[in-house]
């Protein structure tokens, strides 16, 4: 290669980065909202991105908001990238612990941020549910059965996703009615119950997608919205959901990132946005998503008819909230590692 | 640029099989290896092209102009137009140093330049949030400034240079060593100056070797999952790769759409691949010429 040619390829490939730096440098003139999500919540805030969009632009013309962005993955691991410095305005995870370490550890929101919206912060509930094979070929009826040998179960991993937290709190909380609280028993069974689980995926749609795409498994501890998406897109002749005689409210919270919004100048906007959550139409959406809404009245009534009644305890009352329930169960050394040996 | 090229190896010479295999070894051993083709290689990929199509060609389309995938498209190709030329630099610096210098560390040299080759993505793209992110060493520094690394665009480019910076050197090494100085030293001794030494010469005669270099590096920097995955942050349309996106559209049901970005991909590295053959069917003897010094 000579001098000249050499001096053409680099300045046509300094042309080249410039314009791809101008292209995304007039992207980011525009107001744009990033929301951290966890796994399962990809349809959900598809749906009310695009109408919060359209009702806020059409009030505020001064103050538009040209997208919001997502990302989402294990609730965990989410958690964990918002510490490690992802510019998130708002964060809308899957349990309030996942929050706690959020405020805690990066110190951009305050630890009260849980008092600061209506219902805990949590604008939609859902609960866990079990999906199974057409026919459900193991006849799995409830928590008891998923303990028998032979039987392979779907979870992600409690380390990082917040649904399979509110699977093992969930279990836990059966067992501790079914064996009255005896706790040699209690850990027994869950132990049984992890050994059936041949695999943990990092998030709730690693794990349906196991379940569901690569047909591992007889049964999979899924999040009520997803076992309905699951059956949605997979028709009900492949699968079908058994309601066990217990389960958890699962209340996966939401939170303004004030360090974030302060930084962006977007704190008007995404505080807003957290509000529209609440709003009937929001509502209505929550439940045509197959999460269950706080305002019932605003949602469909065909939609409400999926949630089955099911006996729900709730993570305050059994375990004394996430602030105990974390490190006793996931911490490092918590129950799940102690009855953990995924060596087989 | 024939002219670099000595005559007396200017007509290939044609080799007789120095083997004493039987026909039969010989067609057993052929049959073996594009059995292996077919099974590992060639049916995936078709079966990539099989399922992007499954919907049909608008929906293909659709997968492909939607506004997520384009900005994952533009994406890797900003990457790769950023990653590779920088590699390409460093890595012909690097080469050079080590087959034509003696120096102290010159082993430590090579074996760091192989790193990336060894550690896992994972690890390397880790090593990038324990430096830049809020939590790690420059992390406060970096935000007291504003500036963002990883979860942005340059955190992505430099995990990409990370993975991909042995290929350039380690094709070039081998070749460079090989030719040895004589011709450097021809040069000097006629008066040429050290970096019309190192245009007029050096890189004329490692040309194919380092063209190899690049295309493999492009095809990794397009193509890089693990290190991405670590510090995209994974936001849809603004830190998104196209390796990613197509995890994201199989995750939410859209197998169709996946694959159709899926196939695009497969498409970028059959196009390196036929840019390759094409190049070896159009120069054959000129680069059989020059690695046959």
């Amino acid at each position: 290669m000579t001098r000249p040619a050499f001096l053409r390829w680099a300045g046509l490939l300094l042309g080249v980065l410039s314009l791809s730096f101008g292209v995304t440098a007039g992207a980011r003139a525009q107001t744009e909202l990033l929301n951290v999500s966890y796994d399962p919540t990809r349809e959900l805030y598809r749906d009310l991105n695009a109408a919060f969009l359209a009702d806020w632009n059409a009030k505020n013309p001064t103050k538009t908001i040209s997208t919001i962005r997502q990302s989402h993955g294990g609730s965990g691991a989410q958690a964990r990238t918002v510490i490690d410095g992802l510019n998130a305005d708002v964060v809308t995870l899957a349990l309030a612990g996942d929050i706690d370490a959020v405020a805690e550890r990066s110190k951009k929101l305050p630890l009260d941020w849980q008092t600061r919206l209506p219902h805990n912060s949590s604008p939609y509930t859902s609960t866990i549910v079990f999906l199974v094979r057409k026919g459900n070929p193991k006849a799995i009826k409830d928590w008891g059965d998923l303990a028998k040998p032979g039987v392979q179960i779907i979870t992600p991993n409690p380390k990082t996703s917040g649904g399979a937290r509110w699977n093992y709190l969930a279990a836990w909380a059966y067992a501790e009615k079914a064996f009255n609280k005896d706790e040699a028993k209690v850990r027994d069974y869950i132990a049984k119950l992890l050994a059936n689980v041949p695999v943990l995926d990092t998030g709730a749609r690693g794990a349906t997608t196991t379940f569901t795409q690569r047909g591992i498994g007889d049964v999979f501890l899924s999040w009520e919205n997803e076992a309905f998406l699951a059956l949605k897109e997979f028709g009900a002749d492949k699968f079908e959901i058994v309601v066990p005689s217990l389960s958890i409210l699962a209340e996966p919270p939401v939170a303004l990132v004030d360090g974030n919004v302060d930084a962006k100048k977007t704190r008007e906007q995404a505080q807003a946005y957290l509000e529209f959550l609440y709003t009937p139409k929001a509502q209505a959406i929550i439940a045509k998503n197959f999460y269950r809404p706080r305002n019932p009245e605003a949602a469909d009534p065909k939609d409400l008819a999926n949630f089955p009644k099911v006996e729900l305890i709730t993570i305050d009352d059994v375990f004394g909230g996430w602030k105990k329930a974390q490190p006793a169960h996931f911490g490092d050394g918590g129950t799940f590692d102690q009855l953990y040996k995924p060596a087989r | 640029m024939s002219d670099t090229a000595p005559p007396f190896v200017a007509a290939p010479v044609r080799r007789k099989s120095a083997h004493g295999e039987s026909l039969g070894v010989r067609i057993a051993l052929i049959a073996v290896s594009l059995a292996f083709l077919l099974l590992f290689l060639a049916l995936p990929l078709a079966s990539v092209f099989v399922e992007a199509s499954a919907k049909g060609w608008e929906a293909y389309r659709a997968a492909i102009t939607e506004p997520d995938a384009q900005a994952a498209i533009r994406l890797t190709l900003l990457v790769a137009a950023i990653a590779v030329p920088f590699n390409i630099v460093v890595g012909v610096a690097a080469a050079w140093a080590i087959a034509k210098f003696e120096f102290r560390g010159k082993n430590l040299l090579i074996s760091l330049i192989d790193l990336p080759f060894s550690v896992s993505p994972v690890i390397a793209g880790l090593v990038f949030v324990l430096l830049f992110g809020a939590q790690g060493y420059f992390g406060p520094w970096l935000q007291a400034h504003d500036i963002k690394i990883v979860f942005a665009v340059p955190g992505l480019i430099l995990a990409t240079i990370f993975v991909t910076f042995p290929f350039v050197a380690r094709e070039l090494i081998p070749h460079m060593q090989s030719l040895g100085t004589a011709d450097e030293e021809a040069a000097l001794t006629l008066g040429a100056s050290p970096w019309r030494v190192f245009f007029r010469v050096t890189l004329p005669n490692v040309k194919w070797s380092l063209f190899y270099g690049v295309l493999l590096c492009n095809a990794r920097a397009m193509g890089e999952f693990g290190a991405v995955a670590v510090v995209s942050g994974k936001i849809r349309g603004l830190t998104n790769t196209m390796p990613l996106h197509i995890e994201i559209l199989y995750n939410e049901y859209m197998g169709a759409a996946a694959f159709a970005v899926a196939s695009l991909l497969a498409g970028l590295a059959l196009v390196t691949l036929a840019l390759k053959t094409f190049l070896e069917w159009r120069f054959g003897d000129e680069i059989a010429a020059s690695r046959r010094h």
